[in-house]
């Protein structure tokens, strides 16, 4: 074999789903130690590609050849064994098992009496000492961070000897650190000789890694361009087949203040921080930021806003008004609207139809039920027209939403919070791991909510979204918040000083 | 003798080893089962399968290990049905555990009156006889609990051993126990989540029936209806008790097997005062009380229960 002989090659993948099809005539190559990137919006096909090519579906066209050969398909045996390795997106780790386990799992003949434990942990370290992928073999995964299971699942295909290494968004789960960790094992493992195919809608983690990249919409390869010949503005443009436009915040005068928390504390729970004396005023036409590492007390604060805690000490005022016993539903009467952080554990129940959760916030309100009856037409039609005006991609409103992809229940969620018109908005994490369209999308409603005369607090980890659409930004630390800073009053610097815990001032 | 003194004979203590070498067999079938994601309450008829198999091969001139062999693979059969219709088809564990266990009761029943369609009292075999260990067995009360005992309770403890070398030092083991917990992970090693469920489940379901087979070629010598008589069910409670590892769940078989040792003879020493149901209450009261106490923060398989559909996410 030549070095510029392809190591993998794909023709014509083609697959459906009923009438959808994922992945439309799919061709392209992959050299030796060369990193792909396939970028793509949600949706796009990046996954059900991958997912061909490891095994776990059979495309109905097209041929997979690796190293010259062809791959049989459907099996995940044969793929590993012709040399590709797979992070999945969900680790596909068993979290009772250790590190060791987990790696050395369909490595040995299954019915030898012993598992070489030994000679497992010498060829692990010895990798992990390889490709700067540090962990304990004997730790069980239960106890490790995202980071360090992310690292298992690398050395998982390591272990088998992977030549061809995919990852799948493999960054949407670490923090920079980790992130630039994972960059440098990447260039570690092309400097051997391995080939890398690097999932993500991320375009500049896809600038700062790859080689090549092929850009995926709708199933099609929308474009193929040299990471050194193309900019950022292109790619978008090809993932999403138009321009994106910066979202423009037109100036408004504030209103009067539609929420009012006076040196408000919350008892401790779990892990992070309880607030501590936190005062915030959110006015009418306004959005406020909330920027801050997570952990700080965010979750705290939107529990707070959204009626699932209460105040050990301090007070809640809703436009003025001071609400006698504060829980989700009062929060709701109110006129709180809210995005939750995790749109599949808190903001949907999967199992659930679309209209079932669209209801489910307000199937007591005079619009959805009658006489303690639901009134399910009505339900179904209040369905129709928020997947008709927020552009929701789904197959009926009776589909389960765990069926529909992230970017599509967010918006769901966008529409039944905005379609009672709140007063307050509690926006937490609203475009977390959504796709470029889908995140300007969000960012375009809440924008319009504002004008509307809304109070918006933004909640994000992403201080670019944060400083792009705030009037205001807040900064929380260990419980606390600084105090309001309008828009460019602080350098990014500042900020994240005060996201740091130095010099934070009392509020 | 006064109700302390009872726990201090050597009888006492052989008559909760024998009780609960049944309790042994089964809890480790099940173990396996539920450590590779599959509920399989067909225990309860499995057992009966297994006790009738074994007695009927004896008493049909076969040899006493012959019976323990078919009613292995009687067990390892409905161990097949139970794992199609639970593994590949994916359907409800809970339903399809019933049936096997109502299917397996009747069929069980109504092989026996085809069998001896002309008596009246069960009839009987040669059971295994106790085989004392030389030495150990002169040891007192310890030695004479754990060494005066039938082949098949030794059997027994040699299964619990093996049921936890397997699962924690071989390669097969660990592909069990990563089934029962992300069964993806195991498709994504390239081994048969498929092959290895509906594996577990015959071997579960064939310890399960000798389970069954020892109550009639090691305890009662005979087989009669309602034999098993809630047997297999206690056992799924001892996997939960037990947090899903053998040597907690055999503790946990001795444990309820004294305490049912240990009624039997307050019975005798109360004399009638007190009705002897509150007696045969005692070892399933102190049972709920122990599981509360105990498996409230167990850590169960997280794949138990839950179909595995290849590719779905």
């Amino acid at each position: 074999m030549t070095a510029t002989e392809p190591v993998l090659r794909l023709q014509n993948i083609t697959k459906r789903f009923g009438p959808l099809t994922a992945n439309d005539s799919i061709t392209f190559d992959l050299k030796r130690g060369e990193v792909i990137a396939l970028l793509g919006e949600n949706g796009a096909g990046k996954t059900t590609l991958m997912n061909i090519l490891f095994g776990h579906y059979v495309a109905d066209e097209g041929t997979v050849e690796v190293f010259g050969r062809p791959l049989p398909p459907g099996e995940p045996r044969a793929a590993l064994e012709a040399g590709i390795g797979m992070v999945h997106q969900h680790f596909t780790l068993a979290d009772n098992l250790t590190v060791l386990e987990n790696i050395a799992l369909g490595t040995q003949p299954l019915w030898r009496p012993r598992l070489d434990r030994v000679a497992a942990a010498a060829r692990i370290q010895a990798m992990a000492r390889d490709f700067g992928l540090e962990v304990h073999p004997g730790a069980t995964v239960s106890a490790l961070s995202v980071g360090e299971r992310q690292r298992v699942e690398i050395l998982k295909a390591l272990y088998r000897d992977a030549r061809i290494l995919i990852l799948d968004e493999p960054t949407a789960v670490l923090t920079p650190s980790e992130t630039e960790a994972l960059f440098r094992t990447l260039k570690l493992m092309v400097a051997k000789g391995l080939s890398i195919i690097f999932i993500s809608h991320k375009l500049a983690e896809v600038m700062a890694v790859s080689d090549r990249v092929l850009v995926l919409r709708a199933g099609r390869l929308s474009g193929e361009r040299e990471t050194a010949t193309t900019d950022r503005h292109e790619l978008a443009a090809l993932m999403v087949g138009q321009e994106v436009a910066q979202p423009t915040v037109e100036a408004v005068q504030p209103g009067r203040p539609l929420l009012e928390l006076a040196g408000v504390s919350t008892a401790r729970r779990g892990s992070g921080s309880a607030l501590d004396g936190v005062s915030l005023t959110l006015r009418a036409g306004e959005i406020t930021g909330l920027a801050g590492v997570s952990g700080n007390g965010q979750a705290a604060l939107a529990a707070l806003i959204a009626g699932t805690e209460r105040p050990t000490s301090g007070s809640i005022h809703i436009d003025r008004h001071n609400p006698a016993d504060w829980s989700p539903r009062a929060a709701l009467a109110s006129g709180i609207g809210r995005i939750p952080e995790d749109r599949h554990a808190v903001g949907s129940i999967g199992d659930m139809s679309v209209t079932e959760n669209v209801v489910s916030e307000r199937y007591r309100s005079q619009r959805f039920s009658r006489y303690g009856f639901l009134d399910w037409g009505a339900a179904r039609r209040f369905a129709e027209q928020i997947i008709t005006d927020y552009d929701v991609k789904c197959p009926s409103p009776d589909a389960r939403i765990r069926l529909l992809s992230g970017g599509n229940m967010q918006k769901l969620i966008l529409g039944r919070v905005l379609d009672s018109d709140p007063k307050v908005i509690l926006a937490n994490q609203p475009t977390r791991g959504l796709d470029v369209g889908a995140v300007a999308y969000v960012h375009g409603r809440l924008l319009e909510a504002r004008r509307r005369g809304a109070a918006i607090l933004l909640i994000s980890e992403d201080l670019e979204e944060v400083l792009a659409l705030s009037d205001r930004v807040v900064v929380m630390s260990k419980g606390r918040l600084s105090a309001p800073s309008a828009r460019g009053e602080r350098s990014v610097r500042e900020l994240g000083a005060l996201m740091a815990g130095h010099g934070a001032e009392a509020a | 003798m006064d109700a302390i003194e009872i726990l201090f004979t050597a009888t006492f203590w052989v008559a909760a080893i024998r009780i609960a070498s049944p309790l042994i067999f089964a809890t480790m079938g099940e173990l396996i089962c539920e450590r590779a994601g599959v509920l399989n309450l067909g225990i309860e008829g499995i057992m009966t399968v297994g006790a009738f198999a074994g007695w009927f091969t004896v008493y049909s001139g076969g040899d006493l290990w012959t019976g323990v062999v078919v009613a292995a693979l009687a067990g390892a059969s409905f161990g097949l049905l139970h794992a199609t219709l639970t593994v590949p088809l994916g359907l409800s564990q809970h339903v399809v555990g019933i049936g096997i266990t109502l299917l397996a009761t009747s069929l069980t029943y109504f092989t026996y009156r085809l069998a001896l369609p002309e008596v009246t009292s069960p009839p009987k075999i040669e059971p295994f006889a106790p085989l004392p260990i030389p030495g150990l067995s002169q040891i007192p009360i310890l030695g004479e609990a754990l060494f005066s005992q039938t082949p098949l309770t030794y059997l027994a403890f040699g299964a619990a051993a093996l049921t936890a070398w397997v699962l924690y030092r071989t390669p097969v083991g660990l592909a069990v126990r990563a089934a029962g917990e992300n069964p993806a992970a195991v498709e994504a090693q390239g081994i048969s989540v498929t092959g290895i469920r509906i594996g577990a489940v015959m071997v579960g379901s064939a310890l399960m029936a000798v389970g069954g087979a020892f109550l009639t070629m090691s305890a009662f010598n005979s087989f009669f209806f309602q034999m098993i008589n809630g047997r297999g069910w206690i056992c799924i409670a001892l996997v939960v008790f037990g947090s899903w590892r053998p040597g907690k769940a055999l503790l946990g078989a001795i444990l309820f097997a004294a305490f049912d040792a240990y009624q039997v003879r307050l019975q005798q020493l109360s004399g009638g005062v007190v009705p002897y149901q509150i007696f045969l209450m005692m070892p399933y009261v102190l049972s709920i009380l122990a599981l509360v106490l105990v498996a409230r923060r167990a850590t169960y398989p997280k794949a138990l229960m839950i179909p595995y559909q290849k590719g779905e996410r």
